[in-house]
């Protein structure tokens, strides 16, 4: 039975939403705003609002100070080619699990997901020192490795929830029709798993997007994407709040342009398998 | 060519012995139809001739070419499936002609044979449509249009007419017989549907409980069924069976007779009964009948329409040629 919900009940329900919803916005708010300050207005007491002198000029310095597009270019290089890296090696894995199960396969993949609760500080030391043994410190090719580690269990988990709801005789079918396990795989699992395949490669693409810690700790000059861009303006000078906010700005405006853009795929991603 | 042929398979899923050793031929050619309660093991059955799953031992042979090893793709049979399996993102004439691709066939070859191939099924204007696009029925032309294309040694269909309704059954069930008038091609056809057993198959294998309880023509089956199952799974509306004296009388622990050979009276006849349910078909009519004293429901058919009315007492004749005798294990005595 459905539950009755007044008017006033929704009226409620409306304002919280809302102010639920605005409360997580208002730090990206405020950043945004911050952008658009001088340093002074940036740290005046009490905070300015939106009546303040609206200025692009730390957008300018920062442009000029740093190059943004090489940061962003690392960003798209890293976050893109983990994923697309943990896809490739993902695919298999979950078609496995999915069609093929072991005995051992729930275990599997709880042993896969419990390697995300471990802290990632507890083996940042034995990381670090692989990477200097195998040049690979300050190195995309590097970076693109470690998160790909790091999210292949969310990826694999996700394709294969997807994976388990395609029916196991098209996939019969496809063997009775004389399909190999790669054509299988090529021509008649991938296309139909498409939409899942694509929220979980944009569901990654922004996690890695994010990543801090690793990037952080593993890159300094060379490969260091946005989120090293972002801290290079908390740096022992002291802090700038208006030009630490305009490169924020800069950093995360990508990835909500692209967030923004795929919603639907992304909630789709985030609930799936909840309900049928 | 299509012989195959089964030496003591087996199958287990774990612990659990699904099919007892079983030894079977299907000529090519021939239209087997395995048929049985769910649960028997007639999909299973099917699925180890397909390859879908192995066997846990024994030897299955096509062609006289020892299979068991052999992956399902290269088997060189063809499946229908009951859900159809069709591929949702391809069109009908790329589901058509997705085996012939997978065989890689020249494109030329590929587009004769799915033409004709539609041409066959009447498919030919829906060729560009998806699955979700067409009925029950035509989905399930496109998954014999897949199958036929490739002229595999041998058909195999699951349960093909489950998910249709009862007319596109019938229809399907003469379309499948047709083309296997037309293919001459080794068909297998698993079904849970006695009706579709009888009605298509050149031989029929009963099975239970994974074991072959008979094999033979549905005729044969009919009129000597070897135990007390095959009696009861075969014919419709079932046969019915009397256990103690009357039994006794023929020297049997059960007889059965079938509800067509028992001619009703309102005066005449050893056996009399109280009608209950009748069904009036029109072309004939069916009496369940109580009180009788040898068993709980005697059905009775007569042909054409017959006026008796609930609550009657009648009178029945059993046919002495048709009375069916059983010993105390269920066995037919000859």
């Amino acid at each position: 039975m459905a539950r009755a919900v007044t008017s006033q009940r929704k009226t409620i329900n409306t304002v919280i939403a809302w102010g639920v919803g605005l409360l997580i916005f208002f730090p990206i708010l405020w950043t945004i705003l911050t952008s658009f300050k001088t340093e002074a207005q940036a740290i005046n007491d009490p905070p300015l609002f939106l009546f303040f002198d609206w200025t692009l000029e730390n957008y300018s310095v920062v442009q000029e100070r740093s190059d943004y597009m090489r940061f962003l270019w690392n960003s798209v290089i890293i976050a893109g080619g983990s994923t697309i890296l943990g896809t490739i090696i993902a695919v298999p894995a979950a078609w496995s699990m999915a069609f093929v199960p072991s005995k051992r396969t729930k275990d599997i993949l709880l042993w896969m997901l419990s390697t995300k609760m471990l802290p990632a500080v507890g083996v940042l030391y034995p990381i670090y020192l692989l990477f200097i043994q195998l040049g690979l410190l300050d190195t995309r090719i590097g970076l693109v490795i470690v998160l790909m580690l790091i999210n292949l269990p969310i990826i694999v988990w996700m394709l294969y929830t997807y994976f388990k709801e395609i029916p196991g005789e098209i996939l019969e079918a496809a063997r009775m029709d004389g399909a190999g396990l790669r054509d299988e795989i090529l021509y008649v699992l991938t296309p139909m798993a498409v939409p899942g395949i694509a929220s979980t490669i944009l569901l990654n693409l922004i996690l890695a997007w994010n990543e801090a810690f690793w990037t952080l700790n593993l890159t300094a000059a060379n490969a260091g994407p946005l989120t090293a861009f972002i801290a290079s303006y908390s740096s022992p000078e002291g802090l700038f709040f208006a030009k630490l906010s305009a490169a924020s700005t800069m950093a995360i405006a990508p990835i909500l342009i692209l967030g923004w853009f795929s919603q639907k795929q992304l909630v789709r991603g985030l609930t799936f398998g909840a309900v049928k | 060519m299509g012989r195959i042929v089964l030496e003591k398979v087996t199958k287990s899923f774990g612990d659990v012995e699904v099919i007892p050793p079983l030894d079977l031929t299907i000529e090519d050619g021939e239209f087997a139809v395995f048929v049985g309660p769910s649960g028997c093991g007639k999909s299973t059955l099917l699925r180890l001739i397909a390859g879908l799953e192995d066997v846990t031992s024994g030897e299955i042979d096509i062609d006289g070419q020892d299979a068991t090893e052999v992956p399902p793709a290269k088997r060189g049979l063809a499946m229908v499936f009951q859900s159809y399996a069709l591929y949702p993102h391809m069109s009908v004439r790329k589901n058509i002609a997705f085996p012939l691709r997978m065989a890689k066939l020249d494109q030329a070859e590929q587009n004769r044979r799915v033409e004709q191939a539609a041409a066959v099924l009447n498919l030919t204007d829906y060729l560009d449509r998806r699955p979700g696009q067409l009925s029950g029925g035509q989905r399930q032309r496109v998954a014999i249009g897949r199958a036929i294309v490739r002229e595999p040694a041998a058909f195999l269909f699951d349960e093909p007419l489950s998910n249709l309704d009862a007319a596109l059954r019938v229809g399907m069930r003469l379309e499948i017989s047709e083309l296997h008038e037309r293919l001459k091609t080794t068909m297998i056809y698993v079904t849970h549907d006695q009706v579709e057993a009888m009605t298509m198959a050149d031989k029929i294998v009963v099975l239970r409980a994974g074991n072959i309880e008979q094999v033979g023509s549905p005729l044969e089956l009919y009129r000597s069924p070897r135990n007390l199952f095959v009696a009861g799974f075969i014919g419709s509306p079932k046969m019915n069976f009397i256990e103690g004296g009357e039994a006794g009388t023929h020297g049997a622990h059960a007889i059965g007779v079938r509800p067509e050979h028992i001619a009703v009276s309102e005066s005449d006849g050893p056996w009399s009964g109280v009608v209950g349910v009748s069904e009036h078909l029109g072309s004939d009519t069916f009496f369940h009948v109580h009180e009788t004293g040898l068993a709980e429901t005697i059905t009775v058919r007569a042909d054409g329409e017959v006026g008796f009315r609930h609550g009657d007492r009648i009178h029945m004749t059993p046919r002495a040629d048709a009375i069916h005798k059983f010993d105390a294990d269920g066995l037919r005595i000859a």
